[in-house]
């Protein structure tokens, strides 16, 4: 059982990856939006597992876009900083006692995933597009993309949770 | 100890969070320095090679643009070459003789951006092919970058279309010379400041590369003027260009390297040191 939630979390990985990184990034929809499905992996990552493991993943999945995309390391930055805040984000969507409660993304409520969706990617987007941008006199341009790509993001993520969630 | 002990394990989560967030704005800020971006990027055989297989999937289902494109430069250089024979060409007994000042390296985009503020592009050629920091690359309808990392087999290439980007330009009737920049936006547009205000030139007028820098040879194309104002001061123009390169689609090419550089370089370093 254990070996199992370890093989899907290392296909899960490198799945999402290859996706963004091949696919995903060279939508440009309207010329500049593209959606960050890889963030998935954080989201969906076991809600009680170990929380250093997945902040050192959500670390190298960021770095390993990064490096496909030569973006320095904001991908890294958003994903670390989501990874890390996570537990709170959990706690706002699902109650204070997610933890004992055995809270599945698959299970929960539409009104709780979408919550717990959206806070995650727009932070994390928020993020991006600041440190990639760089410059507070394009604040506009920040914002424009951020709520642009995460939405975009945020539809494929409930999109991809709905398709794959086993019904058992 | 004991204490200090407890309290990196209370706090292993938050401390390792700040270890790799610190990493990650580290290798941010570098990379939004133009020449030390080399931490971490694409020219590696890793990424390179997964670029490579996608490219090779894409390029079936472009030939017919991309050949139609390398037929009309052929189509050019042969009319240049037409008009030479009656002149120059001619005179030389052997064309091994003549001493070349520019190199030229045939290169395939497998990664390419234009979407975000600092826009890069992958290719196929390295330091075996014999490519180097800051080399000059174009394609047959203009210029597209310059070299900014480099592996065994692959480069990184900042884009025109990146804010850090700065390349020498001046218009081709005139010679007035400015700095071609720029501003995010449009991948089809780019802007060049510095032009004096008692320059004259018309709307349409063609935009080319500056021999000054060490990068780019006199005269290859960027694009034309589209749409001119006055700079905040007042005392110089700020051109809107609109480049000759589709910058969104781009297949071969080619990387310039000038042979002198390096004396350029040493040369004009060492007045700097004497200053």
């Amino acid at each position: 059982m254990l070996n199992n939630e370890y093989l899907v979390n290392t296909i899960r990985f490198i799945v999402l990856l290859l996706v963004q990184v091949i696919l995903l990034n060279n939508i440009n929809l309207f010329g500049y939006i593209n959606p960050y499905l890889y963030i998935l992996f954080i989201i969906v990552f076991p809600f009680t597992g170990n929380k250093s493991l997945l902040i050192f993943l959500a670390f190298l999945m960021g770095l390993m876009v990064d490096i496909f995309g030569d973006s320095g390391g904001v991908h890294a930055a958003a994903s670390t900083f989501i990874a890390y805040i996570r537990p709170a984000f959990l706690k706002v969507s699902f109650g204070v006692s997610y933890e004992y409660n055995m809270v599945k993304i698959s299970k929960a409520a539409m009104g709780e995933r979408i919550t717990y969706i959206a806070l995650m990617v727009f932070t994390h987007h928020l993020l991006l597009f600041s440190l990639e941008i760089f410059n507070f006199r394009h604040i506009l341009l920040i914002l424009k993309s951020t709520l642009f790509s995460g939405i975009f993001s945020v539809v494929l993520i409930l999109c991809a949770v709905l398709l794959f969630s086993r019904k058992n | 100890m004991q204490q200090i002990i407890f309290f990196f394990i209370r706090n292993k989560n938050s401390l390792l969070f700040l270890l790799l967030f610190t990493i990650s704005v580290f290798l941010t800020i570098n990379s939004h320095t133009f020449h030390s971006n080399k931490v971490a990027t694409s020219a590696n055989f890793f990424s390179g090679g997964i670029y490579s297989v996608k490219q090779d999937i894409k390029d079936y289902f472009n030939l017919r643009t991309q050949n139609t494109i390398l037929s009309e430069e052929n189509k050019r250089l042969r009319r240049l070459l037409s008009n030479m024979q009656n002149s120059q060409l001619l005179q030389l007994p052997d064309s091994s003789d003549i001493i070349w000042k520019y190199n030229y390296v045939g290169a395939r985009v497998v990664n390419n951006s234009y979407s975000k503020s600092k826009n890069h592009l992958t290719i196929d050629a390295g330091r075996n092919d014999g490519i180097a920091i800051d080399m000059g690359v174009i394609s047959s309808k203009g210029v597209v970058g310059i070299v900014n990392s480099i592996s065994a087999n692959y480069a990184t290439v900042q884009s025109v279309l990146n804010t850090n980007s700065q390349i020498n330009a001046k218009l081709k009737n005139t010679n007035h010379f400015g700095t071609l920049v720029w501003r995010t936006g449009s991948p089809f547009e780019a802007t060049l400041i510095d032009i004096p205000r008692q320059v004259k030139f018309n709307v349409g007028d063609t935009i080319v590369t500056d021999g000054k820098s060490t990068i780019f040879p006199e005269g290859i194309l960027i694009g034309s003027i589209k749409d001119y104002k006055l700079a905040t001061n007042e005392d110089y123009y700020e051109l809107q260009i609109l480049l000759f390169n589709d910058m969104t689609n781009l297949r071969h090419v080619y990387v310039v390297g000038n042979k002198d550089a390096r004396e350029i370089k040493e040369l004009e370093n060492a007045l700097e040191d004497a200053q």
